[in-house]
């Protein structure tokens, strides 16, 4: 290499990173290099693309017998979703499914974009933000209502944070409002046991509450209640929505027509219509296998 | 937002009656026994006999297991029928030191226990490495059963085995122990075990005033086992244990990993019942693999049972009723002994669903 031809190359480099200066804030971005990622936050729900709940082809069989068949389904956030069927349509096994306890066969099932529930186990997804009421009230029946709202708490929930956790002063405002939203600020101290039918639903509603989950599956959260109970869930239940997605899996039609915008229809484990309750309610197919004629 | 609720506020650890009587007991164990045993001369009415120290003594070894069983039966649910093999276990390491301290002075006045010497082995076989050494002896006592349980429930709670399923894979563990420990090949003596002890840190073991040391020692760790297992069962964490007992679908669903809670207090409670064993085997002076029989396991979840679980001073008091009575019948009618604890089991399980600490609930509130 000559002489002559290592200055060449000093000087075009010197006139191309003159030109590079040059053009710098010249640029639509103004200067910044375009960017189409987004930093991906482990464990944090990313719903940018509109979804909070995404569940694409999950089967599921049991002995046989397909549960779930080519399921796909997916939920906005803060949008508040009827989930109606007849029974064995696979509602509460689409629910275990979420929420952990059954393993599809195949499908996807994913929390945001970019978190694949079916990695995680149960606890890791309620704490990743999805709680879930039972069918049948699960609260815990030999501790009291504070207890039981008390260790629903969105908090550490690894063995050395509980044996020294103590309540401060934002969780206890937090609980009592949370005691006042489920009308039980006057059962504090009685055990969960001793409650009726209707206010332990209220009591795991509460819990769930206390959770702070980012979607709530909720599977028929009024049976078993009084007209003015339910009337008042419905209430908090469209207090709840925006700012938390719900799926709710209930029978009682009038419920329903209180609080829904979007009614999913489930039959056989897969989707069968799915619109506003008005347009289900006519559907040929759906007055066949559910509404009866 | 009104926020016009009084929220209960945490519990104390005992309560003002509680100490009181916390302090009663423990004024009792480290002045009046000690006092009543070595001071009252024998002739006098009040002196306590060498008999009631060496039965209280080893009925409060029975009451931490009692306490031990309470805690992982009572508050998590979770029936052992296998915590004999952690109380020998701790018996066991503390056998196997006590064995050393004896000596040349064995049968064979051989630097070897008589037992490897009857089996002609020449050196110690490796297990036995640290049996010379005191402080380690502390360890194992700790260690040995911590670490058994830790495995055999990191298995057990991870395949999630629970209920009769849990209780029989114990029951079958503790047998499968007590068939190992009867070989002689296993080295630690066989279906005699380990007996004949001389000395504890060079101190003679069967002195009056060595016997009232065990005897206040092991009266110590049970009121210090009892205070921590009530400081954990107030804590959020035995909240836990018994939401674990009453909705374990609930607790993974509100974000807690049940594995976690289980495997700790089932350690912990290995840990006490091998604590236990070797306060045991010192007052007693021998061990062998019949404390591994399955029905020593059982006799625990019957005193914890009579006693009342979930409540921590219930099986303590099941413990004492129990062995007391026991004591009692076996002289005076031994052949009844087994009828008697089959029978209270059934009354028991029939009309004192919470034991005797429910039952005088019960009688506090009737005569309110």
């Amino acid at each position: 290499m000559t002489p002559d031809l290592l200055e060449q190359g000093t000087r075009r480099v010197e006139a191309r990173m003159a030109a590079l200066q040059a053009a710098k804030g010249n640029t639509e971005s103004g200067g910044r290099a375009a960017g189409f990622g987004r930093l991906k936050v482990s464990d944090e729900v990313d719903v940018t693309h509109g979804r909070i709940l995404y569940l694409e082809d999950v089967s599921v069989s049991f002995d046989g017998f397909k549960a779930i068949n080519k399921l796909s389904l997916d939920i906005a956030p803060g949008e508040l979703r009827c989930i109606i069927g007849p029974n064995g349509a696979g509602k509460t096994t689409m629910m275990d499914i979420i929420t952990g306890k059954t393993r599809p066969d195949e499908g996807r099932v994913y929390f945001g974009s970019t978190l694949d529930l079916l990695r995680y186990t149960e606890p890791e997804i309620a704490q990743l933000g999805i709680g879930r009421k039972f069918q049948k009230p699960t609260v815990f029946e030999q501790l009291t209502v504070f207890e039981n709202l008390e260790l629903a708490l969105k908090t550490h929930k690894g063995v050395k944070s509980s044996i020294f956790f103590r309540l401060d002063s934002t969780q206890a405002d937090r609980l009592a409002e949370v005691l006042h939203t489920i009308h039980l600020a006057g059962s504090v101290t009685r055990p969960a046991g001793n409650l009726s039918h209707g206010q332990k639903q209220w009591l795991e509603i509460g819990m769930l509450l206390m959770q702070d989950p980012k979607l709530l599956l909720l599977d028929e959260p009024v049976a078993g209640m009084t007209d003015e109970e339910t009337e008042r869930t419905a209430e908090l239940f469209l207090s709840l929505k925006g700012r938390h997605s719900l799926m709710v899996v209930e029978h009682d039609m009038n419920f329903i027509r209180t609080i829904s915008e979007m009614v999913t229809v489930l039959c056989d484990g897969s989707v069968l219509a799915q619109g506003t309750l008005d347009q289900v309610q006519t559907d040929e197919r759906v007055i066949e296998v559910y509404l009866g004629r | 937002m009104s926020t016009n609720i009084s929220l209960p506020s945490r519990a104390p650890l005992l309560s003002g009656k509680g100490w009181s009587a916390f302090i009663l007991a423990l004024i009792v164990v480290c002045a009046v026994a000690p006092l009543l045993n070595l001071v009252v001369p024998k002739a006098s009415p009040f002196h306590m006999s060498d008999y009631a120290v060496a039965l209280l003594g080893r009925i409060m070894c029975y009451a931490i297991c009692a306490l031990a069983m309470d805690l992982i039966w009572g508050f998590t649910g979770i029936l052992s029928l296998g915590h004999g093999v952690f109380f020998a276990l701790g018996g066991y390491a503390m056998g196997m030191y006590l064995m050393r301290q004896i000596g040349l002075e064995g049968n064979y006045k051989s630097s070897l226990p008589d037992f490897m010497v009857f089996l002609d082995w020449k050196t110690l076989p490796w297990h036995w490495t640290f049996s010379d050494s005191f402080p380690a002896t502390l360890i194992l006592i700790v260690a040995v059963p911590g670490l058994v349980a830790f495995v055999f429930g990191f298995f057990a709670f991870r395949s999630r085995i629970k209920g009769v399923y849990f209780s029989i894979i114990t029951q079958a563990m503790t047998f499968a122990a007590m068939l190992l420990f009867f070989r002689n090949e296993t080295g630690f003596g066989g279906n005699n075990g380990f007996t004949d002890f001389k000395r504890i840190l060079d101190i003679p073991i069967a002195t009056p005033g060595m016997r009232m040391t065990l005897f206040v020692l092991t009266g110590l760790t049970l009121l210090a086992f009892f205070l921590l297992a009530r400081w954990l069962v107030l804590a959020k964490f035995g909240r836990v244990l018994q939401a674990i007992r009453d909705a374990e679908t609930r607790v993974m669903f509100s974000g807690y990993n049940p594995i976690g809670y289980k495997l700790t207090i089932w350690t912990l409670s290995a840990m006490m019942c091998g604590i236990a064993g070797a306060l045991y085997v010192p007052q007693v002076g021998i061990i062998n693999p019949g404390e591994m029989s399955p029905a020593n396991s059982i006799e625990m979840a019957i005193w914890a049972a009579v006693g009342g679980r979930a409540t921590l001073i219930g099986p303590i008091i099941g413990a004492f009723v129990v062995n007391g009575a026991k004591s009692w019948l076996t002289v005076a009618y031994p052949e009844f002994w087994l009828y008697f604890l089959g029978a209270l089991f059934i009354g028991v399980t029939l009309f004192l669903p919470d034991g005797i600490a429910g039952l005088v609930k019960k009688l506090k509130r009737g005569a309110k």
